[in-house]
């Protein structure tokens, strides 16, 4: 049984807007001109235990406001959601102690004491003795290679190891269900490694699972075998990324090193000449051709060098993402 | 607050609502050592805090001098020990939630909180009393200098005075922050709900007896004075503690009856609130 499902989800909020200038200025004063945008709309998706999945899309695409449904933080518009049997927006205690929204923006750590006083506050708020308390610290820091950290200002912390505070701080309660917003921005790529990792064993050892947003396609690629991909407010695509890759780019990028210069003409019948210059060729071919074309190429053509290659996954999103703005624009 | 599932098996025994006053009381000490700790970090701010609540003491150097006062029958010993007690039950009765809160809601900083299951109002509770504390030995500097100053105003109160005073300062702080957490509810609402709090404050200064005991004003001012839930933050402890004469009985019944309005609809704005909350700051 999904311990995630999400039916017909929408989210609307009114934004008011205002003209620049003195004249925008007074009319905003006298009458707001207010206008609805639909940040989800009829998305539907289930998610089982244990699984971890990416959640993709551009900027206002709606990952947040969806995350924050899930977790209870903002009422749907409409729609029906269910995480770990509860409807998240009746925040019962019960559905609260079961999940955690770790949000890379937002810190739930007092800044100016060490992350262990607030870590003290979480386990007496999720009913931890201190027995138990202690030893989930002592897991978790080791997991995520935190030791002295534990004992300085949030302050004085650097943003990678208060993260890894914020993380653990998130995850004292052992919640079934992480809703991860961003929780590697503006990482260095070491420490970016370093929480992979991390969730990668911590999923391992309680069976979470996971929900995670993320720019960075490594962190997607690494830990997550499905993708959701939200596009203007809508689900565009749930399954692989390779899926997805079909789905986006149907083709693939041949190039040829050739023994000998050869007309354009030459290469009519095999794919689409992307450029020939001299005795190097780009042609892309659709994938489900490739190997016979592959094999007719190295059979018909003077080939000393072939190599197949597959459109980076970050260019291929970032095309679609791009495509979206400017529809959105 | 209902009883994490570990709690509720665990071997300590009990009855359920044992159980759940030792795990309210646990959460309450985790909370205000934390606050306390953080206080402790602030506590040159917390001095010029306690600075600036001087009001009662410059109202004193006014009204002792005041013929107004001689003839109400207030002599200036009697003056002295009213405004030192009003600024002792006012520092303990600050209460700051709607700014707090509303700085916390425009920066987004709610949203990590409103995920664990405990209602905000703890935290804010937490952290007004832990602050309350860190102000505890400069009040006590402030006093000494004052006796020293004022030496004819040096006084003990009567145990019974003392612990009526001490009551009446608690409960005039709590009524003071119900009052000002249902204001900042609206915070769900307004983006400036604090402004509402600012507009409060001039009653609150005109009725409080923060400018001057209420036995100056005319009669009808001070009867409708004592029904507002005012007096009960300054007026009445302050009374107690100075040993002047004044109704306690009909003081509590009054902070009773606003208590008995104002749980409910802080209960009501708090449920309304949370379901609009719309998560500022992305």
């Amino acid at each position: 049984m999904a311990i995630v499902h999400v039916e017909g989800l929408c989210r609307s909020f009114r934004v008011s807007e205002k003209e620049p200038g003195l004249a925008g200025t007074l009319r905003h004063f006298l009458k707001r001109r207010v206008r609805l945008v639909e940040a989800v709309r009829d998305l539907h998706f289930a998610i089982e235990p244990g699984e971890m999945v990416g959640f993709l899309g551009p900027n206002g695409a709606g990952k947040t406001t969806t995350l924050k449904m899930l977790s209870g933080l903002l009422h749907p518009s409409g729609g029906l959601v269910r995480v770990a049997g509860h409807v998240p927006a009746r925040r019962e205690a019960d559905f609260l102690r079961r999940i955690t929204l770790v949000m890379g923006q937002k810190q739930q750590l007092i800044w100016d004491l060490p992350p262990l006083d607030s870590l003290r506050v979480n386990a007496a708020v999720y009913g931890l003795d201190d027995q138990e308390a202690s030893r989930r610290i002592r897991e978790l820091a080791e997991m995520l290679e935190l030791g002295e950290e534990l004992h300085r200002p949030v302050r004085k912390l650097s943003l990678g190891q208060r993260m890894k505070a914020e993380l653990l701080a998130s995850l004292l309660h052992r919640p079934q269900v992480l809703f991860l917003d961003e929780p590697t921005l503006g990482l260095d790529v070491n420490a970016q490694a370093a929480m992979r990792r991390f969730l990668a064993d911590y999923n391992r050892r309680h069976g979470a699972t996971v929900l995670l947003t993320s720019h960075y396609m490594a962190d997607i690629t690494a830990l997550c075998p499905r993708v959701l991909l939200i596009h203007a407010g809508s689900l565009f695509h749930d399954g692989s990324l390779e899926q997805l890759t079909q789905r986006l780019a149907p083709r693939r990028e041949v190039r040829l090193e050739l023994a000998e210069i050869l007309p354009a003409a030459a290469f009519h019948g095999y794919g689409d000449l992307e450029s020939c210059s001299g005795r190097d060729v780009r042609l892309l071919v659709d994938r489900d051709r490739l190997t016979a074309v592959v094999g007719r190429l190295l059979a018909e053509l003077p080939v000393l060098d072939l190599e197949v290659r597959e459109p980076p996954i970050e260019d291929i999103i970032g095309r679609l993402f791009r495509q979206g703005s400017t529809s959105a624009s | 607050m209902s009883l994490p599932p570990s709690l509720g098996r665990r071997r300590t025994g009990g009855s359920p609502a044992g159980r759940a006053l030792a795990f309210a009381l646990r959460i309450a000490r985790a909370l205000f050592v934390s606050q306390y700790a953080l206080m402790l970090e602030f506590r040159a701010e917390i001095l010029l805090w306690a600075l600036s609540g001087l009001l009662p003491l410059l109202m004193f150097s006014l009204w002792s001098g005041a013929p107004a006062g001689a003839a109400a029958g207030i002599s200036h010993q009697a003056f002295a020990r009213y405004f030192l007690a009003a600024f002792v039950v006012r520092q303990f009765t600050v209460v700051w939630v709607v700014y707090a809160f509303e700085e916390d809601n425009l920066l987004g900083r709610l949203s990590p909180l409103l995920l664990q299951p405990l209602p905000l109002v703890w935290r804010y509770a937490a952290a007004h009393l832990a602050e309350q504390a860190t102000r505890l030995p400069f009040v006590v500097a402030m006093v000494a200098l004052f006796f020293l100053a004022v030496p004819e105003a040096a006084w003990i109160p009567s145990p019974t005075r003392l612990l009526l005073a001490l009551l009446a300062a608690h409960l005039g702080f709590w009524l003071n922050f119900l009052l000002q957490h249902a204001i900042t509810m609206l915070c769900f609402w307004s983006e400036r709900a604090s402004a509402l709090e600012r507009f409060l404050f001039m009653p609150y200064l005109f009725l409080s007896g923060m400018l001057a005991p209420l036995d100056l004003y005319p009669e009808a001012v001070r009867r409708f004075a004592l029904l507002t839930p005012f007096p009960s933050m300054l007026y009445l402890p302050a009374q107690l503690a100075s040993g002047a004469p004044v109704d306690a009985v009909a003081g509590f019944r009054t902070v009773a009856l606003w208590m008995a309005v104002l749980i409910p609809l802080n209960l009501w704005l708090w449920r309304a609130g949370v379901r609009r909350y719309a998560a500022m700051g992305g």
